[in-house]
């Protein structure tokens, strides 16, 4: 029998399975997409045009000045002038103020005879992070507005912090989200859904046919999982593209590196499916087991969303037993510092061993099930 | 090759404690419809694992067409056809895929898979559904071609488990004229069923009782042991 036309016979029925089911399509190209332009667009710690409101309690030049200033940067809208005290809060309560600039009574005497000054930021914890980076924001472009105002002579010796991100100066969230995404995608579609087409079969009861077929074993799960894997790749380099040309996400280090390295995890989301399968006879066991097992981890725990470090230990123990952690530290590595191979080197090991070990799980389980 | 298709000695199949097939033995001649009863849980679909080579005996002896399941599974597998209780059939290939898919597993070289595919559309009266999906075809026919794809390499016997389980009398009937006509081809049929009527029209049966074959001999055979009238009878004498 010739093993290659039989393996075409295979893939060929499973891609009819593919093109055939929109659910199975619109998982493949559509939430790719979706997901990118989401985590892109909406998921954001930039911000553009914030609603800010000023209690200016000095009503003199020098707070226009600043006023003025803060205005200028396009990056705040001032919303209301404030005249009290009480009004501040109510900006807040309607959710339309992000900010509030107290500026104090004597702002104007006090800059100039060099004594302390102190100017109010308050904003909406509630939404921490757009907090932070406000009043961060804020902060910046009032010391710029000082250091302007009282010029260089005034304070020989002051001490200036220049922060610099490298890297991604701007800070933009897509860099950040690219290389999760492609990792999450790649697991969807690599390890979810061959466990749920292996499940499927199992379900329908066709997998018994195919057993008692004289296809080998290991033929039967490579032939059902070739299609899938063609398919995740094509999604890598899809959102790798929509990263480059929509969001300016670079690829500073090699191409083929990077290329390598989402085949290797796929191997290994790969090898993780198959093993789901030998264990779920049904396909809503293996989507259970794929969402818990797999896909919350890799988007919790993996670095992606939440840094690893700052975990408590235990986290940080399953965070490391997560392939993804690897997957997306070499992927930040080689697509944003443009490090080689001598850089993720040991990522890179883990991940083959990974993918090695499950193997041999899935191999394990098979037999069993067989005897 | 001799003229006993299947041939069984001492077959064990145990799970832990549990003997789930405990040492049966029984012979299939070639051309015969064989019928293998037995209530549920009494070890026929183990029994029948074994034979199909998806499940490895413990002990005893299993020949397969002249080849024993131990060593030679992959060459049996070849040689068998296998339709399960639920159908083999991909609701969303067409009735043609399907054939080809099936064909193509088998190793079927492309001329071969395409007289197959006209010949079994012929026969089935299918041509004017060639192109829909399976799942839009009434069971019987589905039912029908399910069969026709086991039978698809042209094995010299296959394992029917329980064909027929839930269809209705007249689909059940049309089956059967199916399996009678394939059996005067000279083809092997082992059957499972739980309808005692579909055991009258067997050649020859065995009624398997708690992992041991309770009885076995041609349907008059055993009404007349048993002196009663009805298969039914008989099954539920043996089996209480």
């Amino acid at each position: 029998m010739n093993i290659l036309k039989v393996y075409w016979a295979f893939v060929k029925k499973e891609f009819f399975h593919i093109l055939r089911d929109k659910r199975t399509l619109l998982i493949l190209f559509g939430m790719p997409i979706a997901q990118v332009m989401i985590f892109g667009y909406a998921v954001t710690n930039e911000f553009n045009g914030a609603s800010l409101d000023i209690y200016d309690q000095a009503k003199d030049e020098l707070s226009g000045q600043l006023i003025h200033h803060l205005e200028s940067s396009g990056n705040f809208r001032i919303n209301r002038i404030l005249n009290s005290q009480e009004e501040i809060e109510d900006g807040f309560k309607s959710g339309e103020t992000k900010l509030v600039v107290v500026i104090p009574k004597d702002f104007a005497s006090d800059l100039s005879s060099s004594q302390d000054v102190t100017i109010q930021l308050l904003a909406d914890g509630s939404d921490p992070n757009n907090a932070n980076t406000l009043v961060q924001y804020a902060s910046t472009m009032i010391r710029g507005f000082e250091s302007k105002y009282l010029g260089k002579e005034k304070s020989p010796f002051q001490v200036d912090v220049e922060t610099r991100m490298l890297y991604n100066p701007q800070l933009k969230s897509a860099q950040n989200f690219v290389p999760g995404t492609i990792a999450l995608i790649l697991l969807i579609i690599s390890a979810m859904m061959t466990s749920l087409t292996i499940a499927k079969e199992k379900e329908t009861g066709t997998m018994e046919i195919l057993l008692v077929s004289p296809l080998p074993p290991a033929l039967i799960i490579l032939g059902k999982v070739t299609p899938y894997a063609l398919l995740a790749f094509l999604d890598a380099i899809l959102i790798l593209l929509i990263g480059y040309f929509v969001f300016e996400v670079p690829i500073l280090g090699s191409l083929t590196l990077l290329l390598i390295v989402c085949f290797l995890y796929l191997l290994v989301a790969l090898s993780l499916g198959t093993l789901i399968s030998t264990v779920s006879k049904t396909q809503q066991d293996a989507m259970m087991r794929s969402l818990m097992g797999l896909m919350m981890p890799s988007m919790l725990l993996s670095g992606f969303i939440f840094p690893l470090s700052s975990m408590p230990f235990i986290l940080q123990i399953i965070g490391s037993a997560v392939p993804a952690t690897y997957f997306i530290e070499v992927l930040k590595g080689v697509m944003l510092r443009g490090v080689g191979l001598q850089f993720v080197f040991w990522e890179i090991i883990i991940l083959i061993g990974m993918g090695a070990l499950f193997l041999g799980f899935t191999y394990k389980n098979f037999k069993i099930r067989l005897e | 090759m001799s003229e006993l298709v299947i041939d069984v000695n001492n077959l064990t199949k145990k799970f832990n404690d549990f003997t789930a097939v405990d040492s049966i033995s029984f012979y299939v001649k070639k051309g015969e419809i064989f019928g293998f009863l037995g209530a549920n849980g009494a070890g026929k679909t183990t029994a029948m694992r074994m034979l199909t080579g998806l499940s490895k005996p413990t002990s005893g002896q299993a020949l397969v067409l002249g080849l024993d399941v131990n060593s030679s599974a992959d060459r049996i597998k070849k040689g068998i056809g296998y339709m399960s209780q639920k159908f083999s059939l991909y609701n969303d290939l067409t009735v043609k895929e399907n054939i080809r898919f099936y064909g193509g597993i088998y190793g079927l070289s492309r001329a071969q898979i395409k007289s197959k595919t006209e010949e079994i559309l012929e026969e089935l009266s299918l041509k004017d559904v060639a192109k829909k999906l399976v799942s839009e075809l009434p069971l019987g026919w589905k039912q029908r071609l399910s069969f026709a794809v086991a039978m698809v390499h042209d094995p010299a016997v296959v394992f029917l488990d329980e064909p027929t389980g839930g269809v209705d009398p007249h689909v059940r009937r049309q089956f059967w004229e199916t399996i009678y006509e394939q059996a005067s081809r000279g083809k092997t049929i082992f059957v499972t069923t739980h309808y005692m009527d579909e055991a009258e029209y067997c050649d020859r049966l065995s009624i398997m009782v708690d992992g041991k074959i309770g009885a076995m001999g041609t349907p008059g055979e055993l009404k007349e042991h048993y002196s009663t009238d009805t298969m039914d009878d008989v099954f539920l004498k043996l089996v209480r």
